[in-house]
Protein backbone atom coordinates (compact mmCIF):
# COMPACT_ATOMS: atom_id res chain seq x y z
CA UNK A 1 0.00 0.00 0.00
CA UNK A 2 1.22 3.50 -0.80
CA UNK A 3 1.68 6.29 1.74
CA UNK A 4 -1.27 8.07 0.19
CA UNK A 5 -3.55 5.11 0.87
CA UNK A 6 -2.35 4.96 4.47
CA UNK A 7 -3.24 8.65 4.76
CA UNK A 8 -6.71 8.07 3.29
CA UNK A 9 -7.24 5.18 5.69
CA UNK A 10 -6.06 7.21 8.67
CA UNK A 11 -8.51 10.01 7.81
CA UNK A 12 -11.36 7.51 7.42
CA UNK A 13 -10.68 5.62 10.65
CA UNK A 14 -9.88 8.76 12.67
CA UNK A 15 -12.92 10.75 11.52
CA UNK A 16 -15.35 7.87 12.02
CA UNK A 17 -13.93 7.04 15.45
CA UNK A 18 -14.40 10.66 16.55
CA UNK A 19 -18.04 10.61 15.40
CA UNK A 20 -18.73 7.33 17.21
CA UNK A 21 -16.98 8.56 20.33
CA UNK A 22 -19.41 11.46 20.62
CA UNK A 23 -22.43 9.17 20.60
CA UNK A 24 -20.80 6.69 22.97
CA UNK A 25 -19.22 8.52 25.89
CA UNK A 26 -21.18 9.49 28.97
CA UNK A 27 -21.70 13.29 29.04
CA UNK A 28 -19.48 13.78 32.09
CA UNK A 29 -16.28 12.58 30.45
CA UNK A 30 -16.08 15.27 27.79
CA UNK A 31 -18.16 17.91 29.52
CA UNK A 32 -15.07 19.38 31.13
CA UNK A 33 -15.24 23.17 30.51
CA UNK A 34 -11.71 23.26 29.13
CA UNK A 35 -12.37 20.63 26.42
CA UNK A 36 -15.66 22.32 25.54
CA UNK A 37 -13.94 25.67 25.06
CA UNK A 38 -11.06 24.16 23.09
CA UNK A 39 -13.58 22.46 20.81
CA UNK A 40 -15.04 25.87 19.99
CA UNK A 41 -11.65 27.35 19.09
CA UNK A 42 -10.35 24.43 17.00
CA UNK A 43 -12.55 24.96 13.90
CA UNK A 44 -11.91 28.73 13.92
CA UNK A 45 -8.14 28.29 14.13
CA UNK A 46 -7.83 25.44 11.65
CA UNK A 47 -10.23 26.85 9.06
CA UNK A 48 -8.60 30.30 9.18
CA UNK A 49 -5.19 28.71 8.70
CA UNK A 50 -6.58 26.67 5.79
CA UNK A 51 -8.02 29.79 4.12
CA UNK A 52 -4.65 31.52 4.47
CA UNK A 53 -2.58 28.64 3.12
CA UNK A 54 -4.99 27.75 0.31
CA UNK A 55 -5.55 31.38 -0.66
CA UNK A 56 -2.16 33.01 -0.28
CA UNK A 57 0.61 30.48 -0.79
CA UNK A 58 2.30 28.72 -3.67
CA UNK A 59 4.48 25.89 -2.41
CA UNK A 60 6.83 27.40 0.18
CA UNK A 61 6.12 31.00 -0.85
CA UNK A 62 3.52 33.50 0.33
CA UNK A 63 1.96 35.07 -2.76
CA UNK A 64 -0.81 37.48 -3.72
CA UNK A 65 -2.50 36.43 -6.98
CA UNK A 66 -5.87 36.06 -8.71
CA UNK A 67 -7.23 33.98 -5.81
CA UNK A 68 -7.57 37.22 -3.83
CA UNK A 69 -10.28 38.30 -6.28
CA UNK A 70 -12.20 35.06 -5.73
CA UNK A 71 -11.86 35.30 -1.95
CA UNK A 72 -13.04 38.93 -1.98
CA UNK A 73 -16.08 37.97 -4.06
CA UNK A 74 -16.74 35.05 -1.70
CA UNK A 75 -16.53 37.31 1.35
CA UNK A 76 -19.01 39.80 -0.09
CA UNK A 77 -21.44 37.02 -1.04
CA UNK A 78 -21.13 35.36 2.39
CA UNK A 79 -21.81 38.72 3.98
CA UNK A 80 -24.91 39.03 1.76
CA UNK A 81 -25.93 35.54 2.97
CA UNK A 82 -25.71 33.95 -0.47
CA UNK A 83 -25.78 30.16 -0.13
CA UNK A 84 -22.74 27.92 -0.36
CA UNK A 85 -22.75 26.58 -3.91
CA UNK A 86 -23.47 29.85 -5.79
CA UNK A 87 -20.80 31.49 -3.62
CA UNK A 88 -18.22 28.87 -4.65
CA UNK A 89 -19.09 29.13 -8.33
CA UNK A 90 -18.80 32.94 -8.19
CA UNK A 91 -15.42 32.69 -6.44
CA UNK A 92 -14.08 30.25 -9.04
CA UNK A 93 -15.54 32.19 -11.99
CA UNK A 94 -14.22 35.58 -10.86
CA UNK A 95 -10.75 34.13 -10.31
CA UNK A 96 -10.78 32.43 -13.72
CA UNK A 97 -12.00 35.61 -15.40
CA UNK A 98 -9.31 37.68 -13.72
CA UNK A 99 -6.63 35.23 -14.88
CA UNK A 100 -8.02 35.32 -18.41
CA UNK A 101 -7.91 39.12 -18.55
CA UNK A 102 -4.63 39.74 -16.73
CA UNK A 103 -2.96 36.63 -18.09
CA UNK B 1 -43.83 28.37 17.30
CA UNK B 2 -42.04 25.05 16.90
CA UNK B 3 -45.25 23.02 17.21
CA UNK B 4 -46.43 24.76 14.05
CA UNK B 5 -43.55 23.26 12.08
CA UNK B 6 -44.92 20.23 10.27
CA UNK B 7 -42.95 17.07 9.54
CA UNK B 8 -43.37 17.89 5.88
CA UNK B 9 -41.61 21.24 6.30
CA UNK B 10 -38.77 19.62 8.21
CA UNK B 11 -38.26 17.04 5.47
CA UNK B 12 -38.38 19.76 2.78
CA UNK B 13 -35.79 21.86 4.65
CA UNK B 14 -33.60 18.82 5.15
CA UNK B 15 -33.78 17.87 1.49
CA UNK B 16 -32.93 21.44 0.47
CA UNK B 17 -29.85 21.56 2.64
CA UNK B 18 -28.94 17.96 1.79
CA UNK B 19 -29.07 18.49 -1.96
CA UNK B 20 -27.25 21.84 -1.82
CA UNK B 21 -24.40 20.49 0.27
CA UNK B 22 -24.30 17.11 -1.47
CA UNK B 23 -23.87 18.66 -4.92
CA UNK B 24 -20.73 20.26 -3.64
CA UNK B 25 -19.18 16.79 -3.53
CA UNK B 26 -18.42 17.31 -7.23
CA UNK B 27 -15.89 19.98 -6.25
CA UNK B 28 -14.26 17.61 -3.82
CA UNK B 29 -14.05 14.85 -6.40
CA UNK B 30 -12.64 17.14 -9.09
CA UNK B 31 -10.07 18.70 -6.78
CA UNK B 32 -9.09 15.32 -5.37
CA UNK B 33 -8.09 13.83 -8.69
CA UNK B 34 -6.46 17.02 -10.00
CA UNK B 35 -4.64 17.27 -6.67
CA UNK B 36 -3.05 13.83 -6.95
CA UNK B 37 -5.56 11.34 -5.52
CA UNK B 38 -6.96 8.45 -7.55
CA UNK B 39 -10.70 8.14 -8.26
CA UNK B 40 -10.84 5.25 -5.79
CA UNK B 41 -9.09 7.25 -3.07
CA UNK B 42 -11.43 10.21 -3.57
CA UNK B 43 -14.47 7.92 -3.31
CA UNK B 44 -13.02 6.08 -0.31
CA UNK B 45 -12.68 9.38 1.55
CA UNK B 46 -16.26 10.44 0.84
CA UNK B 47 -17.64 7.00 1.72
CA UNK B 48 -15.57 6.28 4.82
CA UNK B 49 -14.55 9.65 6.29
CA UNK B 50 -17.68 11.53 5.12
CA UNK B 51 -16.95 14.90 6.67
CA UNK B 52 -16.32 17.66 4.14
CA UNK B 53 -13.97 20.00 5.98
CA UNK B 54 -11.64 17.14 6.95
CA UNK B 55 -11.64 15.74 3.42
CA UNK B 56 -10.71 19.14 1.97
CA UNK B 57 -8.06 19.64 4.64
CA UNK B 58 -6.42 16.32 3.75
CA UNK B 59 -6.55 17.28 0.09
CA UNK B 60 -5.13 20.74 0.78
CA UNK B 61 -2.04 19.27 2.43
CA UNK B 62 -1.55 16.62 -0.28
CA UNK B 63 -1.99 19.15 -3.10
CA UNK B 64 0.57 21.43 -1.41
CA UNK B 65 3.07 18.55 -1.45
CA UNK B 66 2.75 17.60 2.21
CA UNK B 67 3.11 14.13 3.69
CA UNK B 68 -0.12 12.05 3.74
CA UNK B 69 0.12 11.53 7.48
CA UNK B 70 0.47 15.29 8.08
CA UNK B 71 -2.67 15.70 6.00
CA UNK B 72 -4.41 12.98 7.98
CA UNK B 73 -3.49 14.64 11.28
CA UNK B 74 -4.95 17.97 10.07
CA UNK B 75 -8.10 16.21 8.89
CA UNK B 76 -8.60 14.28 12.12
CA UNK B 77 -8.04 17.43 14.23
CA UNK B 78 -10.80 19.13 12.25
CA UNK B 79 -13.01 16.08 12.84
CA UNK B 80 -12.93 16.59 16.61
CA UNK B 81 -15.92 18.88 16.41
CA UNK B 82 -18.04 15.92 15.28
CA UNK B 83 -17.37 14.32 18.67
CA UNK B 84 -18.94 17.30 20.37
CA UNK B 85 -21.87 17.25 17.96
CA UNK B 86 -22.35 13.61 18.92
CA UNK B 87 -22.40 14.43 22.61
CA UNK B 88 -25.04 17.09 21.95
CA UNK B 89 -27.11 14.75 19.78
CA UNK B 90 -26.87 11.56 21.88
CA UNK B 91 -29.75 12.28 24.28
CA UNK B 92 -32.07 13.03 21.34
CA UNK B 93 -30.99 10.20 19.04
CA UNK B 94 -30.90 7.51 21.77
CA UNK B 95 -29.24 4.88 19.57
CA UNK B 96 -27.58 1.65 20.67
CA UNK B 97 -25.71 -1.26 19.08
CA UNK B 98 -25.67 -1.49 15.29
CA UNK B 99 -27.96 1.52 14.89
CA UNK B 100 -25.43 3.60 16.78
CA UNK B 101 -22.62 2.43 14.49
CA UNK B 102 -24.59 3.48 11.42
CA UNK B 103 -25.97 6.70 12.91
CA UNK B 104 -22.52 7.87 14.01
CA UNK B 105 -21.43 8.10 10.39
CA UNK B 106 -24.10 10.75 9.73
CA UNK B 107 -22.92 13.06 12.52
CA UNK B 108 -21.69 16.09 10.53
CA UNK B 109 -22.16 19.88 10.56
CA UNK B 110 -25.37 20.01 8.57
CA UNK B 111 -27.24 17.05 10.07
CA UNK B 112 -26.46 18.46 13.51
CA UNK B 113 -27.55 21.96 12.52
CA UNK B 114 -30.84 20.67 11.08
CA UNK B 115 -31.74 18.75 14.22
CA UNK B 116 -30.67 20.85 17.22
CA UNK B 117 -33.01 23.65 16.15
CA UNK B 118 -36.05 21.40 16.76
CA UNK B 119 -37.58 21.37 20.22
CA UNK B 120 -39.45 18.10 19.74
CA UNK B 121 -36.93 15.20 19.86
CA UNK B 122 -38.92 13.22 17.27
CA UNK B 123 -38.74 16.12 14.80
CA UNK B 124 -35.08 16.55 15.69
CA UNK B 125 -34.44 12.94 14.67
CA UNK B 126 -36.44 13.48 11.49
CA UNK B 127 -34.25 16.46 10.52
CA UNK B 128 -31.08 14.61 11.44
CA UNK B 129 -31.73 11.47 9.39
CA UNK B 130 -33.28 13.14 6.34
CA UNK B 131 -30.41 15.65 6.13
CA UNK B 132 -27.69 13.10 6.89
CA UNK B 133 -28.87 10.40 4.49
CA UNK B 134 -29.58 12.88 1.65
CA UNK B 135 -26.12 14.40 1.93
CA UNK B 136 -24.48 10.98 2.17
CA UNK B 137 -26.10 9.71 -1.04
CA UNK B 138 -25.60 12.85 -3.15
CA UNK B 139 -22.14 13.69 -1.74
CA UNK B 140 -20.84 10.25 -2.70
CA UNK B 141 -22.44 10.20 -6.13
CA UNK B 142 -21.11 13.69 -6.90
CA UNK B 143 -17.64 12.80 -5.61
CA UNK B 144 -17.49 9.97 -8.15
CA UNK B 145 -18.70 12.23 -10.97
CA UNK B 146 -16.27 14.99 -10.02
CA UNK B 147 -13.36 12.58 -9.61
CA UNK B 148 -13.89 11.01 -13.03
CA UNK B 149 -14.43 14.40 -14.73
CA UNK B 150 -11.66 16.06 -12.75
CA UNK B 151 -8.94 14.03 -14.40
CA UNK B 152 -10.00 15.53 -17.71
CA UNK B 153 -10.27 19.12 -16.50
CA UNK B 154 -6.51 19.67 -16.78
CA UNK B 155 -5.17 22.69 -14.93
CA UNK B 156 -7.67 23.41 -12.14
CA UNK B 157 -6.40 26.98 -11.91
CA UNK B 158 -7.76 27.83 -15.35
CA UNK B 159 -11.31 27.54 -14.01
CA UNK B 160 -10.44 29.01 -10.61
CA UNK B 161 -10.86 25.78 -8.63
CA UNK B 162 -7.96 26.70 -6.34
CA UNK B 163 -9.83 29.84 -5.29
CA UNK B 164 -13.01 27.77 -4.84
CA UNK B 165 -11.28 25.61 -2.22
CA UNK B 166 -10.12 28.68 -0.31
CA UNK B 167 -13.65 30.08 -0.61
CA UNK B 168 -15.06 26.78 0.70
CA UNK B 169 -12.93 27.04 3.84
CA UNK B 170 -13.98 30.68 4.17
CA UNK B 171 -17.62 29.62 3.86
CA UNK B 172 -17.20 27.03 6.62
CA UNK B 173 -15.38 29.56 8.78
CA UNK B 174 -17.79 32.47 8.21
CA UNK B 175 -20.63 31.49 10.61
CA UNK B 176 -18.05 31.01 13.38
CA UNK B 177 -16.76 34.60 13.10
CA UNK B 178 -19.64 35.82 15.25
CA UNK B 179 -17.57 37.61 17.90
CA UNK B 180 -14.59 39.95 18.04
CA UNK B 181 -12.54 37.31 19.84
CA UNK B 182 -13.18 34.63 17.21
CA UNK B 183 -12.32 37.10 14.42
CA UNK B 184 -9.06 37.98 16.17
CA UNK B 185 -8.25 34.29 16.70
CA UNK B 186 -8.91 33.59 13.02
CA UNK B 187 -6.54 36.41 12.02
CA UNK B 188 -3.93 35.08 14.42
CA UNK B 189 -4.17 31.54 13.02
CA UNK B 190 -3.92 32.86 9.44
CA UNK B 191 -0.92 35.06 10.29
CA UNK B 192 0.94 32.28 12.13
CA UNK B 193 0.26 29.85 9.27
CA UNK B 194 1.48 32.29 6.58
CA UNK B 195 4.51 33.20 8.65
CA UNK B 196 5.53 29.55 8.89
CA UNK B 197 4.95 28.59 5.25
CA UNK B 198 8.48 29.46 4.02
CA UNK B 199 10.17 27.56 6.86
CA UNK B 200 8.17 24.41 7.58
CA UNK B 201 7.00 21.33 5.64
CA UNK B 202 3.58 21.62 3.96
CA UNK B 203 0.72 20.95 6.35
CA UNK B 204 2.61 22.01 9.45
CA UNK B 205 1.61 25.72 9.19
CA UNK B 206 -2.06 24.73 9.22
CA UNK B 207 -1.78 22.63 12.37
CA UNK B 208 0.52 25.07 14.20
CA UNK B 209 -1.62 28.07 13.19
CA UNK B 210 -4.73 26.29 14.43
CA UNK B 211 -3.15 25.18 17.68
CA UNK B 212 -1.83 28.72 18.30
CA UNK B 213 -5.39 30.08 18.02
CA UNK B 214 -6.69 27.44 20.45
CA UNK B 215 -3.97 28.15 23.04
CA UNK B 216 -4.39 31.92 22.83
CA UNK B 217 -8.16 31.49 22.95
CA UNK B 218 -8.01 29.34 26.07
CA UNK B 219 -5.62 31.77 27.74
CA UNK B 220 -7.12 35.14 26.85
CA UNK B 221 -10.77 34.81 25.79
CA UNK B 222 -13.08 35.28 28.79
CA UNK B 223 -14.84 32.04 29.69
CA UNK B 224 -18.53 32.73 29.14
CA UNK B 225 -19.57 29.13 29.78
CA UNK B 226 -18.44 29.46 33.39
CA UNK B 227 -21.08 32.15 33.95
CA UNK B 228 -23.80 29.49 34.07
CA UNK B 229 -25.27 29.01 37.50
CA UNK B 230 -24.23 25.47 38.33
Amino acid sequence: MTDLWWGVLAVAVGCYALKLLGLSVPDRVLEHPLTERAAGFIPVGLLAALVAVQGFTDGQRVVLDARVVGLAVAAVLLWRKVSFLPMLIAAAASTALFRLIVG
Amino acid sequence: MSELTTDREIIADSLGVGIGVGLYGVTFGALATTGGLSVLQACALSLLAFTGASQFAFLGVIAAGGAPLTGALTAVLLGIRNTFYGITLAPMLRVKGLRRLATAHLVIDESTAMSVVREDPRQGRLGFYWTGVTIFLIWNLMTLIGAVAGERIGDPRAIGLDAAVAAAFLGLLWPRLDSTSSRLLALLAAAVALGLVPFTPAGAPIIIGGVAAVLVGLRFVPDTTGVRDD
